[in-house]
């Protein structure tokens, strides 16, 4: 998992400072608020001390990342620094080696290294650093890291939108318990990859099915019955919130407020070229997103139902004039719709990386930046929208800090609704 | 089960400050969606302006209470406005997904340790409401240190302030928006809900009713983070979506299109919720239900959500509702 040290070559090490576990972690005592430390609401916490032949250094900014959270300090007078996580499981600590005194750099391991928890609530990461040559990665090679990262993000967003397009398209609904359709396709995977222990390849068709058939009993419990009712929009979709708030709470009831883990979670990341370096897990991912995407697309475009689908989203009540079962159309939709969004599922908890409760949501509101920059009610545009995010999330934590990449998702989706709010490929009458 | 208690801690629900805060956001929420068909799902954005506004006035400014609680209602009135000159013009949906964002968006701001000077990043902001030099909320707090009211209705002196200026809050609230919603401008308001070309029509600048609609709301749901804010820590944890979710099934129950509606709503939200906690918990312990205690506070959350869904499908109106008010036929 060392994306930066791979880069570096021919280093002097010279001397070499011996970081201290401080006694502070030893005794499990928190440490006063001030700079040095984030996240003291939590219970976990990661913590280190930042030293140089005992020395301690001042001001060196800390970064910790992963299931889905990001949080960074900057080391305080004695050199430490506490970083609170919301969850036990596997992080990356990130050494800004830029805020290290000139010619001092991390000797051993990369300026990421990766963290596990043990037996108790906090663990220690210390870095040996001395004098030595900085890693420097050219900014090419990492706008082209960052480029892969994005497109492989922003398939798995894809996999989620099209779905969520699709329904938007057919029946109205701008459905927000599709961050919990997200969610269970996960949470099957745990349970009949680790639970029941089936093997991987298993597992994950058994809970797209699972996802599928989900889908199926939503559109036949619920949102069928409400359409007949003929609920309006603005009523549907704040059912789909009671939906949500349901859906996530009954997944809390089951898993617990803890972060759980698929086998195979921690594959090492490869350097393939410049400072792009992924695992079997990125790649087999990608693979299956073009994959499926690409099947998606030709049924959207060459069968019957498919052609019947974008002929509903266009004009709903011509359709139905001209022949086509508009209620078993909507119904194929739920469970494709489905059934990518439990996938998306799955590939989301490899790359946060872990299975939570609210895993969803924490990626609805991208989904639907994704949606909308690609237009309300159209496949292809969700998709192109969800690369677009995916790129632009991962791209934009080189230039702002690493927990506002998210802000510029939501800011970009926010501007595209005022300049072209029909999205990218939307047509103009969809706005209303 | 010890029905005395939860007897007890039901009755407790029914005034706490998170109930008066509650009511006053979901006053502006009436005010938006009940009142003037905006939907806007980015109340918690405004409780968290309101609510930070205030406590970074005191803190980093070094306001007395009074002009840091004016400062939130300033900052979100500015809220207001940049939220609403782009997106006044969306349909309801594009303004539910612009309005949750923009929320979000604040509370990320909050949260990212870019500024953690002034704003605290995850730890939240304290110790504004008490301050050395005398210019605190609490330091102005008229009741002498004691034990006030009977029973269930318990409070020290420093709840005591807190409950009684939410209260004067929350009554000249109530006041206001009555007077506003039964003037001509209230009127020209629901007509905009109503129809909102048959309003431009008779020659009424329809976004710029809008506008005022969603600053004088926000100014409600700036009150309602402040209220909030003069007895907890700021955190951004607290100003997350399901807060405006929860604030959205308080103004449903009691009725979106009523004055009194958002306010019964939130008391009969916390009054519940203090009833299953308590009902839940008692359950999980005594062994009737095979879950653990946080499994059983986790269910009344379930039951939130499932609500909310039956009030929408089967009483879109509220308790006090009227149906030919239906905001919702759309």
């Amino acid at each position: 998992m060392n994306i930066l040290s791979s880069s570096r070559t021919n280093r002097l090490a010279r001397g070499i400072a011996i970081s201290f576990l401080s006694f502070i972690a030893v005794l499990g005592i928190a440490m006063p608020a001030s700079a040095d430390s984030v996240g003291e609401e939590y219970e976990a916490a990661i913590l280190g001390n930042v030293r140089i032949d005992g020395e301690p250094i001042q001001g060196v900014r800390i970064v910790v990342d992963g299931n889905g959270y990001t949080a960074e300090t900057v080391t305080d007078e004695k050199g430490r620094w506490l970083i609170g996580v919301p969850s036990i499981g596997a992080y990356n600590v990130t050494l800004d080696e830029t805020t290290l005194p000139e010619g001092i750099a991390v000797l051993e391991g990369g300026a990421t290294q990766a963290v596990e928890f043990g037996a108790t609530d906090r663990v220690t990461k210390n870095f040996f650093i001395g004098e030595g040559e900085r890693n420097t990665t050219s900014l090419f090679d990492q706008v082209v890291a960052r480029l892969i990262y994005g497109i492989n993000f922003g398939l798995m967003l894809g996999l989620a939108a099209v779905g969520l397009s699709l329904v938007y398209g057919t029946t109205g609904l701008s459905n927000f318990a599709h961050g919990e359709m997200v969610t269970i396709g996960a949470v099957l995977a745990l349970l009949f990859g680790v639970v029941l222990e089936l093997p991987l390849w298993v597992a994950i068709p058994i809970a797209v099915g699972l996802s599928a058939a989900f889908g199926w009993i939503m559109d036949a419990g619920l949102w069928r019955p409400v359409r007949k009712m003929g609920l309006g929009i603005v009523q549907l979709m704040i059912v789909s919130i009671g939906l949500s708030l349901a859906l996530r709470y009954i997944i809390q009831f089951f898993i617990g407020g803890g972060t759980e883990q698929l086998p195979g979670f921690d594959e090492p990341r490869v350097t393939l070229f410049g400072a792009t370096a992924l695992s079997s897990t990125d790649l087999i991912s990608m693979a299956l997103s073009l994959v499926v995407i690409g099947g998606f697309a030709y049924w959207l475009l060459k069968t019957k139902t498919g052609k019947a689908t974008r002929a509903i989203s266009d004009n709903p009540d011509l359709a139905a004039a001209s022949g086509i079962d508009v209620d078993k159309v909507i119904r194929v939709v739920w469970v494709l719709a489905a059934a990518m969004a439990g996938l998306a599922g799955v590939l989301w908890a490899y790359f946060r990386p872990g299975i939570k409760w609210d895993m969803g949501t924490q990626i609805l509101l991208l989904i639907f930046a994704a949606v909308v920059l690609g237009g309300l009610g159209t496949a292809f545009g969700a998709l192109v929208g969800a690369l677009v995010v995916g790129i632009l999330i991962e791209t934009s934590s080189l230039i702002i800090p690493a927990d506002l990449k998210y802000v510029g998702a939501l800011v970009v989706l926010i501007l595209v609704l005022l300049v072209r709010p029909q999205g990218l490929l939307g047509k103009k009458q969809r706005i209303g | 089960m010890d029905w005395g208690s939860i007897l007890n801690n039901t009755l407790q629900g029914l005034l706490t400050p998170t109930t008066l805060a509650f009511s006053l956001a979901a006053l502006g929420l009436a005010m938006h969606f009940g009142f003037a068909g905006l939907l806007n799902f980015g109340i918690a954005g405004f409780m968290a302006i309101g609510g930070y506004g205030y406590a970074i006035a005191v803190l980093t400014f070094g306001l007395p209470w009074w002009a840091g609680m004016l400062f939130g209602i300033f900052g979100s009135i500015i809220f207001a406005l940049i939220l609403g000159i782009p997106t006044l013009r969306l349909r309801g949906d594009y303004l539910a997904i612009v309005t949750i964002a923009s929320a979000e968006i604040i509370r990320l701001l909050f949260l990212t340790t870019a500024f953690t000077d002034v704003t605290g990043s995850a730890d939240g902001l304290f110790g504004f409401n008490t301050r050395t030099d005398g210019s605190g909320f609490q330091n102005a707090n008229p009741f002498p240190a004691g034990s006030y009211g009977a029973g269930p209705f318990t409070y020290n002196e420093q709840t005591l302030w807190v409950l009684t200026f939410g209260i004067i809050m929350l009554v000249v609230g109530v006041f206001l928006l009555w007077a506003l919603m039964r003037s001509p401008w209230g009127r020209v308001i629901k007509g905009i809900r109503e129809d909102e070309d048959a309003i431009r029509a008779l020659g009424k600048n329809v976004f710029a009713y809008k506008m005022q609609a969603l600053v004088i709301g926000g100014v409600y749901g700036a009150m309602g983070g402040i209220v909030y804010a003069t007895f907890a820590n700021v955190s951004p944890g607290v100003f997350v979506t399901s807060l405006t979710f929860f604030i959205w099934t308080s103004l449903l129950l009691g009725g979106a299109a009523t004055i009194l509606g958002p306010v019964v709503g939130s008391v009969l939200f916390w009054t519940l919720q203090a009833f299953l906690t308590n009902v839940l918990s008692e359950v999980a312990i005594s062994g009737i239900l095979p879950v653990s205690t946080t499994q059983a506070s986790t269910l009344r959350f379930v039951l939130v959500g499932v609500g909310l869904m039956l009030l929408v499908i089967y009483r879109p109106q509220g308790i006090f509702g009227d149906k030919k008010e239906l905001t919702f036929v759309k």
